[in-house]
């Protein structure tokens, strides 16, 4: 598909460290996930209690999509339309594997609600969409590697049609220790290209201009 | 311009049968799949709609030798099998996968690593068996993952990445999911009811259902459906529960009704999501009078296949085609008196009507909400 779209900003979460629009603004000692996750949401100023309580996966989507759309959703707004479009390999398994724990033992069985509703991946989507109140189109897509070719094509398509305004495409990966969280914010106007060029050096962490 | 897209050929895979044929005929003499069913934990038993295995085995045993494939990839293969005799695969034909869990219940097993159960390998593997060559699309978007890969093939052939898709939904009822919904207090201790008055919550079930997707006019032959709008919005509003005033909801029919350019009295029939959770089918009432479709004609198939989670909202879009192809209204099982505050044309007869578009909808936990509207090809 033609397009003539533009990515505004990006932002990469990935060994303890947090990258924005090319330039490292944070990073810890190797923590493990949850202790630098925290740190990352002391470190960047965010008040939302409701983070203490999700699954890791959540938590990752939060913080990446946190430092997207601070100055982008408006508060309270009703009509926030930007898309969330987002993907991974692992899919909620972090959280699975855990939920599998609490079942196995027929003598210890102890299934929680509180975990069981974080098995699906997409209620990152859902974290993310109800902290800027985004009542928007939303997907998420599992596969092996980061499909920017998708990525490209379902963005454009959802601008093109007039589904999303703007639309925020991430690929984030957690299982157990290791992570990787890649978002970028695809809009209408802009300087840098929405291609898929740049798509794979912005997931490559070699992206510098922006 | 965007190209039209049809869906061409379907089949479903579920305890009434193995073809959509034998569902239609159970459907029409009000068969139900769900019975009650062994439980494990501290639960003593419960209801569920699950496919008999040694049936399952004869029927797979027939196109493939049984080694090496579970109960859910079974299913897939049978699912798809029928379809893809008919077509030739190309490197512009996608294939698109939808589902909740997966082959969770390999984690059953503490020898198997959890890379067993990734659904990237399981699409793979169903990929591989039939040649597809392009990278298998997985849309795992918890309730709404069978209509929302509808949607998504249909935007992707739009934006001109592919010509035609298959697309497969699956989910099996698993001690995984029973026990988790279990701890929600969600599960029906009876079949369950969709939107009635006693209704008490979801009874799980297993299914799987695939269709063909085309973007050639030469394929969209009479009693094809054309997807001629869809919206997938999400309530924001809760991640375990729907929004009390159906935004989401609402907010993805309105945006499936102003793709396709029409009016709400085009619409004969809704095959609505109908979990028979009391905020569920609450939620749903409330979207459809907002939209004003309080008059059109609504089931729930939820009653005779129960809540099959990724895989529901393409088995119920299989079924809704049939009932279009035919022109006939399928009763909503389970329904005896009103459990909603606000009125809704609930199915309670098999009713002959002509049926030239319906709208099919889902809406699942995180959030999230799907709606896509079809018109048939006369």
């Amino acid at each position: 598909m033609e397009s003539s779209n533009y990515i505004s900003k990006y932002c990469i979460i990935e060994e303890h460290s947090v990258f924005v629009n090319g330039r490292k603004q944070f990073a810890s000692e190797p923590v493990p996930f949850t202790e630098f996750a925290k740190a990352v949401y002391k470190d960047f100023g965010m008040d939302y209690p409701k983070f203490f309580k999700m699954d890791s996966l959540s938590k990752l989507a939060f913080l990446t999509a946190e430092i997207i759309l601070e100055d982008i959703a408006k508060p309270g707004e009703e009509n926030n339309n930007i898309a969330l479009v987002f993907a991974n390999r692992s899919s909620s398994l972090d959280t699975d594997a855990k939920y599998q724990d609490s079942i196995q033992d027929k003598k210890d069985y102890f299934p929680s609600p509180a975990v069981f509703v974080y098995t699906l991946p997409n209620i990152c989507i859902g974290e993310v969409s109800i902290r800027h109140q985004l009542k928007s189109e939303s997907a998420f897509f599992v596969f092996d590697e980061f499909p920017s070719e998708f990525m490209k094509n379902y963005a454009d398509v959802l601008l093109a049609t007039g589904k999303a305004e703007k639309v925020v495409c991430g690929w984030t990966e957690l299982y157990r220790e290791k992570y990787r969280s890649v978002m970028y914010l695809v809009e209408k106007q802009g300087k840098t290209e929405h291609n898929k060029e740049i798509i794979n050096q912005i997931y490559t962490n070699s992206l510098w201009t922006l | 311009m965007m190209k039209n897209v049809y869906i061409t050929n379907t089949n479903c895979i579920t305890p009434l049968g193995f073809d959509v044929d034998s569902n239609w005929e159970a459907l029409l003499q009000g068969i139900s799949g769900i019975e009650k069913q062994n439980g494990f934990g501290p639960l003593e038993s419960f209801y569920a709609s699950v496919i008999d295995t040694h049936k399952l085995e004869a029927s797979f045993e027939q196109i493939s030798s049984g080694e090496g494939f579970t109960k859910l990839e079974k299913m897939l293969i049978l699912a798809l099998k029928p379809l893809i005799n008919n077509t030739i695969i190309t490197n512009r034909t996608a294939f698109l996968f939808s589902t909740t869990k997966g082959n969770i219940r390999l984690l059953e097993d503490g020898n198997n690593t959890v890379e067993a159960a990734y659904l990237s390998a399981l699409a793979k593997k169903i990929s591989t068996y039939f040649g597809f060559t392009t990278e298998p699309i997985v849309v795992s978007n918890a309730c709404v993952s069978g209509i929302l890969a509808i949607a998504i093939a249909k935007r992707m052939i739009q934006a001109g990445m592919y010509d035609n898709a298959f697309v497969v939904a699956a989910d099996e009822v698993s001690e995984f999911v029973v026990s988790g919904f279990n701890s929600f207090q969600a599960m029906s201790p009876e079949p369950c009811k969709p939107y009635d008055k006693e209704r008490t919550g979801v009874t799980l079930g297993e299914a799987a259902a695939a269709v063909y997707i085309s973007s050639d006019e030469k394929e969209a032959v009479a009693n094809s459906m054309k997807i001629i709008g869809d919206g997938a919005v999400n309530d924001a509003n809760h991640i375990s529960g729907p929004s009390r005033t159906g935004e989401g909801l609402y907010r993805s029919i309105a945006s499936a009704m102003s793709e396709a350019k029409i009016e709400k009295g085009k619409i004969d029939y809704i095959s609505a999501h109908g979990t028979a959770t009391l905020f569920n089918d609450e939620m749903e009432a409330i979207a459809f009078n907002r939209l004003s479709l309080e008059n059109t004609p609504v089931n729930s198939l939820k009653g005779y296949y129960g809540h099959t989670l990724g895989a529901s909202g393409l088995l119920e879009t299989v079924l809704a085609i049939e009932s279009a192809r035919r022109n006939q209204l399928i009763v909503s099982k389970g329904y005896n008196q009103s459990g909603v505050t606000q009125p809704i044309r609930i199915i309670t007869a098999n009713n002959s009507q002509e049926i030239n578009c319906f709208l099919k909808t889902a809406s699942g936990f995180g959030g999230c909400n799907t709606a896509v509207l079809f018109e048939k090809v006369n």
